[in-house]
């Protein structure tokens, strides 16, 4: 069968076969996401004693197939004033970077499209060009609120985004290596041995940074829909809008993730009895998903002001001091305790 | 070495055509009835009354000077980290002195009020 699939593609095999894996790795994540936001409206909702969505289907299970059916019978509009182009591009340049990090993410033992020895770096890279898209979304609106919404977003994104790197430096000290599959390897030895133990202020740090990058609740301000009434996406509708919300609920499984591989063991199991796999990952990420829902059912919006402290005042100092911290002990015959 | 990127390429490529292709097939599909009201800027049902581009705050601008300045630390940072273990104590002293002088620039931005948003 696959000799046969070979001869027919010849020499353009190899890209037909990497094209293949690619769909089987999105077509999954597409799916997640579809779910995540269905999923989020049944937590919420159970944590406010109601039952959420439940018409469309069997307890609602269709409602995500429904969502996307209305969005994509709806006008987009183009706003007279905007730049055609640019508006357009915005959320195409969200989304495709929050997709294309998953060709490094190693989902089991050698499981990974490209098993790069620069992943981390290439996954920073590619997180980071999503703001672009946010800054270039709210000026081609050409919209006060976009405007004011994508500076907001802009500037809160980077800076937790230095939190953030703050967080992975110390990943690498403790692993010595950029790889992820490696970097999951180091944690070997079961629930003790992962790297949230040692590294607990940047494994802290690292997820509410998270949580600060998705621009998630409580760190939503750039949303406001009491001021600014949804930020840089205000003049967006129909399929427009539904790549933006795609690109928030891919990028809140990418960093959920990221936490599960470089902190929680990845595909490692907890205990030695039971053997390693895909499925422990899955658990884990599910669990950190969760907790982003929970977030948003609990926890009452930031000020913009405690937002900015928050993240230069009290992140930086801590993870700054914590990678002194490692750095030192690694120098001394405690650095086991480190790796 | 480099084929190995050539997955990540392609990846790229599939993400952004995922981007494209619902924007087309909602531009095919949907309606489209353009009127000058719907298409004028949200200003919450009032006529937009200035430009959109307006003057804004200047510390935005600061927190991208910042961002840039402790982003490029943490490129430098990178692979630093990677071979710690290796250049033992010269690499960790070496890289504390640099870490230094930036924590005085952190201190002074600090103290100067350039991290204050009321």
């Amino acid at each position: 069968m696959m000799d046969t699939l070979q001869q027919l593609f010849g020499p353009l095999w190899p890209v037909v076969w990497t094209l293949a894996k690619i769909v089987a790795i999105v077509a999954p994540i597409m799916g997640a996401v579809a779910y995540l936001t269905l999923a989020e409206r049944k937590v919420i909702g159970y944590m406010q004693v109601r039952i959420g969505p439940n018409r469309v289907g069997y307890y609602g299970l269709l409602q995500p197939v429904a969502d996307g059916l209305k969005l994509l019978f709806k006008e987009i509009i183009l706003p007279t004033a905007a730049n055609k182009f640019l508006f357009l591009l915005a959320p195409v340049l969200v989304l495709a970077p929050a997709l294309a990090a998953w060709a490094v993410v190693p989902f089991d033992f050698d499981m990974v499209l490209a098993n790069v020895d620069a992943g981390l770096l290439y996954i920073l890279a590619m997180t980071s060009v999503g703001v672009y898209g946010v800054i270039i979304a709210g000026w081609a609106s050409n919209s006060k609120y976009a405007f004011l919404g994508s500076l907001r977003s802009a500037a809160q994104i980077v800076s937790y985004e230095i939190a953030m790197g703050f967080a992975l430096v110390g990943v690498l000290m403790a692993a010595n290596s950029l790889n992820l599959g490696k970097i999951v390897m180091a944690q070997q030895g079961g629930f003790w041995e992962w790297y949230w133990l040692p590294l607990f202020p940047l494994f802290v740090v690292y997820f509410i940074a998270a949580v600060a990058e998705t621009n998630r609740a409580p760190f939503d301000v750039a949303e406001g829909e009491s001021e600014i009434v949804a930020g840089f996406h205000v003049e967006y509708s129909g399929m427009a809008f539904a790549v933006f919300f795609l690109a928030e609920y891919a990028n809140m499984i990418l960093v959920a993730t990221l936490a599960a591989l470089m902190f929680l063991g990845g595909w490692l199991s907890p205990v030695p009895f039971l053997p390693d796999g895909f499925p422990w990952l899955a658990i884990k990420v599910a669990g950190l998903l969760f907790l982003f829902l929970w977030f948003r059912a609990t926890f009452p919006r930031y000020r913009y002001d405690q937002i900015m402290r928050l993240g230069w005042k009290v992140f930086i100092p801590v993870t700054l001091v914590w990678i002194v911290v490692i750095g030192a002990f690694m120098q001394t015959p405690l650095g086991y305790l480190f790796h | 070495m480099l084929e190995n990127y050539f997955p990540i390429l392609l990846f790229i490529l599939v993400g952004l055509g995922v981007g494209v292709a619902p924007i087309v097939l909602g531009k095919v599909v949907a309606p489209h009835r353009p009127d000058s009201e719907k298409n004028s800027p949200y200003e919450c049902g009032f006529e937009a009354f200035e430009d959109a581009r307006m003057k804004f705050d200047v510390r935005y601008y600061l927190v991208a000077i910042l961002f840039i300045l402790f982003d490029l630390e943490i490129a430098f940072l990178f692979p630093w980290a990677v071979v710690l273990k290796e250049i033992g104590l010269f690499g960790f002293v070496s890289m504390m002195v640099f870490l230094g002088i930036l924590v005085v620039g952190f201190i002074y931005e600090w103290m100067k009020g350039a991290l204050e948003w009321e």
